[in-house]
């Protein structure tokens, strides 16, 4: 399999310059942690809600490239979207990493660039991991908590 | 005599793949070996021409079943000059981990016992025995290592002082590092502390690569796995003092491990067959006593001094790539075959995928030896590791692919 089936050039561009990538949230309402031990991706998703509203999603961490191109890809997707709207294009990218078609191709935006992930299985975790914390934050979010620490194994 | 690589190859019919019209560069031996013809026969001549159980028939196919088994035994018993008798075959090396930690760990340790360990266990060498002595109560101490991944043996002088140890479980050659441990000297350490305690080996990463002496190591048992000495998967051994496994339990039970049976108790077989319950690997004994033939017919010292020139080799090759930081010993006669390496600021998934997209096969991740990547604070690494079949020209695709990883990644 190519370097390109997996590696497009919109997951580079993110790898290289990404965006809403911060250390901190000013006025931030959750802060999840998201690590993978097995590959050693470290997630730190912070989100700020206003009105029901994802107002902003900043995300920090280390691991590879498609862990972090994906993050970059998914703050861009969801800014600005209702809570129960961003977990539904959640579970839309989910579904796509698992081989469907994306329900919502458009909504997700750049994300749709990482179709060609699902043919890697073991790299799809890595595309998931911003996702999930993103899931997460907001049902940390919706259970009234502010912080939340999740480890995946496998 | 030296290793030909060019006759070598030609027996690895698995060579002649092409991969996207890549060549074939084969760099994982650590995780599995590439299998030769002669143990690909063996397993097929035994299915096509000797099948049938081994043990119970009295007609002459069991009984050419039977000698291929026990041929085997003592096969490997004679690559690793050990006692026959001691040979217990198993699944792989971490069942036969298993198989002493459940037979004898949990059955003669207690509160009062200690086990030693290191930081560089593969978790087959490590997790059983950690297992085991929480179920005993009994403490587990840990041998650090240097900055450069040699075992600290003035640090397990200091950890075997007060006598308690009495059980020790170690690597030959460590699959990350590639360290070869000294494991005479330190076995001599153990039992100079408590001339009753017992020492086990992972020779995982050794049994393949080095002429090893069971006898001449003064050990207990040895495990290794078949499937990286070119055997075939599914099998692996337990080799020990016959006097060790005398004193072992049962880990499994069943068929063919027991000498009587009653409705409610059971008196067991002698050994080794006691440590083998139901029908066993006949096929893959077959093979991996073909890989022994091969082995043997290369020599295990032209195959140590072949690998050892080779890493001297690779070493340089990736001293030459910009960001390369190789972990584990610089010296070749300390180490084997297994070089891990990172390279500044590209996660080894990065690499591994690049090199893979080139033909060239190596291994991400964390080795399964998740406390020595704390050691070295890293997540994972990426591990380039050579045999017989792998020769200079499989450096070159591995510099440039890591060379073009370099420039991919480059942010
Ligand atoms: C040092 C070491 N010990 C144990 C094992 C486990 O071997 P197996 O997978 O055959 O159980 C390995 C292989 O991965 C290893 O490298």
């Amino acid at each position: 399999m190519s370097m390109e089936d997996l590696y497009q050039e919109i997951i580079l561009d993110h790898y290289r310059k990404p965006k809403n990538r911060a250390p901190e949230l000013a006025d931030e309402a959750v802060h999840v942690h998201h690590s993978n031990p097995l590959c050693g991706d470290e997630m730190d998703l912070r989100i700020r809600v206003l009105d029901d509203r994802l107002d902003a999603v900043v995300f920090d961490g280390e691991g590879c490239s498609i862990s972090q191109a994906a993050a970059s890809a998914m703050t861009q997707a969801v800014v600005g979207r209702e809570l129960k709207d961003a977990l539904d294009l959640a579970e839309d990218f989910r579904r796509m990493m698992h081989g469907d078609d994306p329900a919502r191709p458009d909504d997700l935006g750049d994300g749709i660039a990482f179709t060609g992930v699902a043919k890697f299985p073991v790299r799809v975790k890595c595309a998931l991991l911003g996702w999930m914390a993103l899931r997460d934050a907001i049902q940390t979010f919706e259970r009234g908590a502010s912080a939340h620490t999740v480890t995946h194994e496998e | 005599m030296a290793i030909d690589v060019a006759a070598v190859r030609r027996s690895f019919p698995i060579l002649d793949r092409e991969l996207d019209g890549h060549r074939l560069v084969y760099l994982d031996s650590a995780a599995s070996s590439l299998t030769p013809e002669p143990v690909l026969d063996a397993m097929d001549r035994y299915y096509r021409w000797s099948r049938s159980n081994v043990n119970r028939g009295v007609y002459p196919l069991a009984e050419e079943a039977t000698d291929l088994y026990e041929g085997a035994r003592t096969t490997l018993a004679g690559f690793l000059d050990a006692d026959p008798v001691g040979v217990v075959f198993t699944k792989n090396a971490t069942e036969a981990c298993n198989l002493l930690a459940y037979g004898f760990v949990r059955a003669h340790l207690g509160p009062d016992d200690v086990l030693l360990s290191t930081v560089m266990e593969h978790h087959a060498n490590l997790v059983p025995f950690t297992q085991a002595a929480a179920a005993v109560g009994a403490e587990v101490r840990h041998v650090p290592i240097t900055p450069d991944g040699l075992l600290d043996l003035d640090a397990a002088a200091e950890l075997l002082a007060d006598g308690r140890v009495t059980f020790a479980a170690f690597v030959h050659v460590s699959n990350v590092l590639g360290t070869i441990n000294d494991v005479e000297r330190l076995t001599r350490m153990v039992k100079d502390a408590n001339d009753r305690a017992i020492v086990h080996v992972d020779g995982a990463q050794a049994a393949p690569h080095l002429p090893v002496s069971f006898r001449d190591l003064g050990i207990d048992s040895y495990a290794i796995p078949g499937h990286k000495m070119l055997g075939p998967t599914g099998i692996g051994a337990l080799v020990a003092r016959p006097e060790l496994l005398e004193r072992m339990e049962p880990f499994l039970t069943g068929g063919d491990m027991i000498r009587d049976v009653t409705l409610t108790g059971a008196t067991w077989n002698d050994v080794p067959h006691r440590f083998e319950a139901g029908t066993p690997m006949i096929a893959e004994a077959a093979g991996l006593a073909a890989a022994v033939g091969v082995l043997e017919g290369y020599g295990m010292a032209a195959v140590r001094s072949h690998e050892r020139d080779l890493t001297a080799q690779l070493l340089d090759a990736l001293g030459t790539v910009a960001g390369v930081t190789v972990h584990g010993p610089k010296d070749v006669d300390l180490r084997g075959g297994a070089v891990s390496f990172a390279l500044d600021g590209i996660h080894p998934h990065d690499v591994g995928a690049m090199l893979g997209s080139r033909g060239g096969c190596v291994r991400v991740g964390h080795h399964c030896t998740k406390p020595l990547m704390r050691c070295l604070d890293v997540a994972a690494t990426t591990r380039a590791s050579s045999y017989v079949y792998n020769d200079v020209d499989d450096l070159e695709p591995l510099v440039d692919g890591l060379e073009a990883a370099a420039a991919f990644f480059a942010r």
